[in-house]
């Protein structure tokens, strides 16, 4: 599995990072976790505001963070 | 659980609302009747229980900060909990379909208003900007957005509210609504989309549509408290240090001191006050306890909006991330044409009160 977050430096996409990193360990699958900060690459997805959780290239949310639940469920 | 969840289950639907229902009550209610007790308590605590001697400056400072901390907080709350459920209702991309191909005039005004409404962080106003500009949002009505997202919040409307009523809440609101409508139109008219950068127009334009679920009012008021959390938290320090110089100019700082350099009539305040807001940034929440105080040692009204509206209008750190889409000229007039407007309000101001 593919993991992007959208984000270009806010203190949210950190958190965003952060939460899906514990998901992704506490549900125990294989995902490769990777930020994105690239502005060009971020409109590609057509994401407006930041920050946002792409899953193998779907995006899942946009200009929030997601509760560590509400992750896994998006995991799953 | 294999598929993605949300629809809860029907019959505990009933319980729950009356359940949310109770705690929103219980919330208004607990914070009016605090706010009503607070000033009483606050009297209370300081003379009665710890025996200030009320002729002391230290006591009018510490009984300032004892009122106006607890008193902003929960106005906070209170407003930020109606907002954050307001804002359920609006999408940057609602909001862009609203915006699109709308007339000049007509456009600014709605972007402004929306501006207000429209959840938006600063760090993500570049994917906005060029959603917006790529999807035939015009450029000046993008600008209306832009300039009054950040500046009409309800942070700012809370603070003035508490600490210097509804009037100025409301001058403050209309006055940076006026500003932002009329930048935007100024700059529509000015025909600067050359000074854009190029790849912004040749970006892909599509907006990932989320897809677009319906939330229930009890997501909606979850989302409100939690806003609260969010905001109460990022916020708190810059208000408890605004409060605190404030309380300090407000216990020690003779009255009228300001006057002569802040005053009706130092006409150069204005300018001064706009050039050094410029490149300051704080939010409202520390800027606005300070102001206050300001305004009661005799600093004009004009000139204390003008230097507000500087701080948290434009900011440097703001300027830096939008380089990135615009050139360094578009920049320049766009800091040029709001800094003109809040100099007009700040002179306005000081003429009218």
């Amino acid at each position: 599995m593919k993991i992007e977050i959208l984000g270009m430096g806010c203190p949210k996409c950190k958190k965003l990072y952060d939460a899906v990193k514990l998901a992704v360990k506490e549900l125990n699958v294989e995902a490769e976790v990777t930020k994105v900060e690239d502005i060009t690459k971020i409109t590609d997805y057509g994401v407006w505001s930041t920050p946002a959780l792409i899953i193998d290239g779907e995006v899942k949310s946009m200009g929030k963070v997601p509760s560590v639940e509400e992750i896994k469920q998006m995991l799953k | 659980m294999s598929e993605s969840c949300c629809i809860k289950p029907n019959k505990s639907n009933n319980s729950n609302n009356v359940y949310t229902i109770t705690k929103i009550l219980l919330f208004v209610i607990l914070s009016i009747f605090l706010l009503f007790k607070l000033e009483k308590f606050s009297n209370w605590l300081i003379y009665d229980v710890l025996k200030f001697d009320s002729s002391l400056r230290i006591s009018a400072a510490i009984q300032f900060f004892i009122f106006e901390t607890p008193k902003v907080l929960i106005l906070l709350a209170l407003i930020v909990f109606a907002v954050g459920i307001v804002r359920t209702f609006f999408t940057p991309e609602r909001t862009r379909k609203i915006l699109s191909g709308k007339k000049e005039f007509t456009g600014n005004v709605l972007a402004a208003l929306l501006g207000v409404v429209t959840p938006f962080c600063s760090c993500s106003a570049i994917p906005l900007f060029i959603g917006f500009v790529t999807t035939g949002v015009p450029l000046g009505v993008t600008f209306s957005f832009l300039i009054s997202a950040p500046m009409v919040n309800e942070v700012a409307l809370v603070l003035l509210f508490g600490l210097f009523g509804w009037k100025i809440a409301l001058l403050y609101m209309s006055t940076g609504l006026f500003i932002a409508i009329l930048s935007g139109w100024v700059i529509g008219k000015l025909k600067l989309e050359k000074y854009v950068e190029e790849w912004v127009y040749k970006s892909h334009a599509q907006s990932a549509v989320e897809k677009d679920k319906k939330l229930t009012w009890q997501e909606r008021v979850s989302i409100g408290f939690e806003s609260i959390k969010e905001i109460v938290y990022k916020v708190w320090p810059y208000l408890v240090a605004g409060i605190a110089i404030g309380s300090f100019v407000h216990g020690y700082v003779p009255e009228n001191y300001l006057a002569s350099i802040m005053g009706k009539n130092a006409f150069w305040s204005v300018p001064i006050a706009v050039l050094i807001g410029i490149p300051l940034y704080s939010n409202a929440a520390g800027i606005i306890p300070i102001v206050q105080s300001l305004l009661e040692k005799g600093a004009a009204l004009g000139t204390v909006l003008a230097f507000m509206m500087a701080v948290i209008g434009l900011s440097l750190p703001e300027m830096v991330i939008l380089r990135k889409v615009l050139k360094l000229r578009l920049i320049l007039i766009f800091i040029g044409v709001v800094g003109f407007g809040i100099l007009i309000v700040g002179y306005i101001f000081n003429l009218v009160f």
